[in-house]
């Protein structure tokens, strides 16, 4: 019997999330360092109840300071950047967009650049890419608000347009930059990588997904009758203009996040919503819980990939792309239907 | 229910689109709107959703000037059924009913079982309950055309703007559309309607509005206003309305026909 996609959400939800947990759990496992399964449980059972300490201390810094970010960091930035796509395509009624539609990454990519060849802290990298990150977008929605009276069209169109311009700019600073140093470090932060993640940047991570995740799961309905169009959720007596702002708002706080912690990661935010929709059908408020936890598990498996991987340190956006182009094309040949 | 008073609308002043539009739909009426492509007869059901503002006039809803009613209320009071057309991604046709319940939600709660029977009684109504799970983009125009309508009844809204509802669709398919129309009015829904078809006036209308560019030309009753010399005008080709006889025992109905002259 065929399970139909809009059928049995509650159980396949609890299957990701027990998925994601196994996944969160049986990713301390993997690394330079082997942790048995035992000691992993017991640093982390330390930290909340009393446990006399048998291990080393590196390893309870490996598995605390160097695995534990590395890990969180996987889950909310595939989180995120899926969700963040889910919303997009819905909002945009258009199944090839991604969460830096609207220039958030190129934006955020000039931002980080620019820091670089100042010979700037990793601090500063991160505050720079996130400024201009949101810069970019607010460019992108303004010259949509001013020209194109809020049609989502133009906002596409003002998105690529602000998108291009900021890649011309990160080329001119590319032109610039020294060879030795600065280039170098550019190009791996536009590959992306969750490497450098330590655990304040999760702390900072997580009020901004918490904020735009429960503003997206408040208007989770008003979001779904928008895939109809902008008209008739407006006759549906949806607040469009408010929840178009919302959803913008809450896709480009969390993507600009990811972005300035770990820089470009491609294909996630636009492949992950097609794999979900295939699990729990078209309807958006099933669609972006799907999307989170898949978005989370995807992620941080291709992140235990690279550090399973002895020897070199593989860029995380380049093997989401090589890992997700096969993915794409499955799924192109699985979902022929339903798309028009 | 719904009254329309002295509304005018235009995108630049020196070219108006609608000029004093005035007409009433109250409980139980069919309201057929005829006229030539590129007449005004979208923006009308437009500035009546309130999608375009109007420069003149005035729309009531129940008493309330329509401006002054937010989204969501009048959601509650008037529902929109537009032309069939598809969905990006592949919605089932019950979720595409279930969507008509988002004004009654309250925020961040998901649809209850309440709204569940409403948009499954929605289906019944229609007779399109065995379609519920099968693909909005997979079915046929006619079939499509009903789930937007069963979407507009879940909406639970007493007014309902139509927009070419017997569009692209087939005689059956057509009629089955007018039948449901009827239905719907004899239990108290008013009907707005936009169409191409004279006929459908006297198949299902109560009332008929003949539209061209931008002023009401004539409205009332449909034996009234649909006549060959009405017609002709407002097509500006000749149409001739004649008296068929419909079976043995004389059943008469009216039918428009257009006549070409070589």
């Amino acid at each position: 019997m065929r399970i139909r996609s809009s059928q049995y959400f509650g159980a396949k939800i609890i299957i990701l999330v027990c998925l994601t947990v196994v996944l969160f759990f049986g990713s301390f496992l993997v690394g330079r360092y082997p942790i048995p399964p035992k000691t992993v449980v017991g640093i982390i059972l330390s930290k909340f109840i009393h446990i006399p300490q048998t291990w080393d201390a590196t390893l309870e810094t490996v598995v605390l300071q160097v695995r534990l970010p590395r890990i969180a960091l996987g889950i909310l930035v595939g989180g995120a950047l899926s969700v963040s796509g889910a919303s997009y395509q819905t909002l945009f009624k258009n199944p090839m967009v991604s969460p830096d539609i609207l220039g958030v990454s190129a934006g955020a990519g000039f931002g980080a650049a620019l820091a670089m060849i100042h010979n700037a802290t990793w601090w500063e990298i991160q505050t720079s890419a996130f400024i201009f990150g949101l810069m970019a977008v607010l460019a992108a929605y303004l010259i949509a608000y001013v020209f194109g009276k809020q049609t989502i069209t133009v906002l596409i169109l003002a998105g690529i347009v602000v998108s291009s311009l900021f890649q011309s700019l990160l080329s001119i600073v590319k032109t610039l930059a020294d060879t030795e140093n600065a280039l170098p470090s550019i190009t791996f932060w536009l590959m992306g990588g969750l490497g450098k993640g330590a655990n304040k940047d999760v702390l900072f991570l997580l009020p901004a997904m918490f904020l735009s995740l429960l503003l997206i799961f408040l208007y989770r309905n008003q979001i779904n009758a928008l895939a109809a169009g902008e008209d008739e959720a407006t006759t549906m007596g949806v607040n469009v203009p408010l929840v178009k702002m919302i959803v913008v708002g809450s896709s480009t706080l969390m993507t600009v996040c990811a972005v300035s912690i770990c820089g470009i990661i491609g294909w996630v935010g636009m492949v992950v919503p097609h794999i979900a929709r295939m699990l729990t059908g078209a309807n958006y408020s099933k669609l972006v819980a799907a999307s989170f936890f898949i978005g989370g598990a995807f992620l941080l498996v291709i992140d235990n990939i690279i550090r399973g991987v002895e020897g070199v340190e593989l860029p995380l956006g380049v093997l989401t792309a090589l890992v997700g182009t096969p993915v794409f094309v499955l799924l192109l040949s699985r979902v022929k239907k339903g798309w028009s | 229910m719904l009254e329309v008073r002295d509304v005018s609308f235009y995108y630049r002043p020196d070219r108006p689109i609608l000029r004093d539009i005035s007409l009433e739909l109250r409980s139980g009426d069919i309201l057929c709107l005829l006229g030539p492509n590129g007449t005004g007869k979208t923006t009308l059901l437009r500035c009546i959703l309130s999608l375009n503002k109007i420069k003149g006039g005035s729309i009531a809803l129940e008493g309330q000037e329509l401006s002054k009613v937010s989204a969501k209320k009048r959601a509650e009071m008037m529902a929109y059924v537009p032309q069939a057309s598809s969905v990006t991604f592949p919605y089932e046709a019950g979720e595409i009913v279930l969507m008509g319940r988002v004004a009654h939600l309250a925020l961040g709660s998901r649809p209850t079982e309440k709204d569940r029977r409403r948009a499954e009684e929605a289906m019944d109504k229609l007779e399109i309950s065995h379609l519920s799970r099968y693909q909005f983009n997979e079915m046929s125009g006619g079939e499509k055309q009903m789930v937007l309508v069963a979407r507009a009844v879940a909406q639970q809204a007493r007014i309902l703007i139509m927009d070419e509802p017997t569009a692209n669709l087939d005689y059956c398919n057509q009629v089955k559309m007018l039948k449901v129309i009827k239905v719907l009015a004899e239990q108290g829904y008013a009907i707005l309607m936009t169409s191409h078809f004279p006929d459908h006036a006297f198949l299902a209308c109560s009332k008929a509005v003949l539209m061209r560019d931008g002023v009401i030309m004539a409205q009332g009753m449909p034996e009234e206003v649909v006549t060959t010399e009405n017609l002709t005008a407002l097509y500006s080709t000749p149409v001739c309305v004649a008296e068929a006889k419909l079976d043995s025992k004389d059943t008469v109905t009216k039918v428009c026909i257009p006549v070409m002259n070589n």
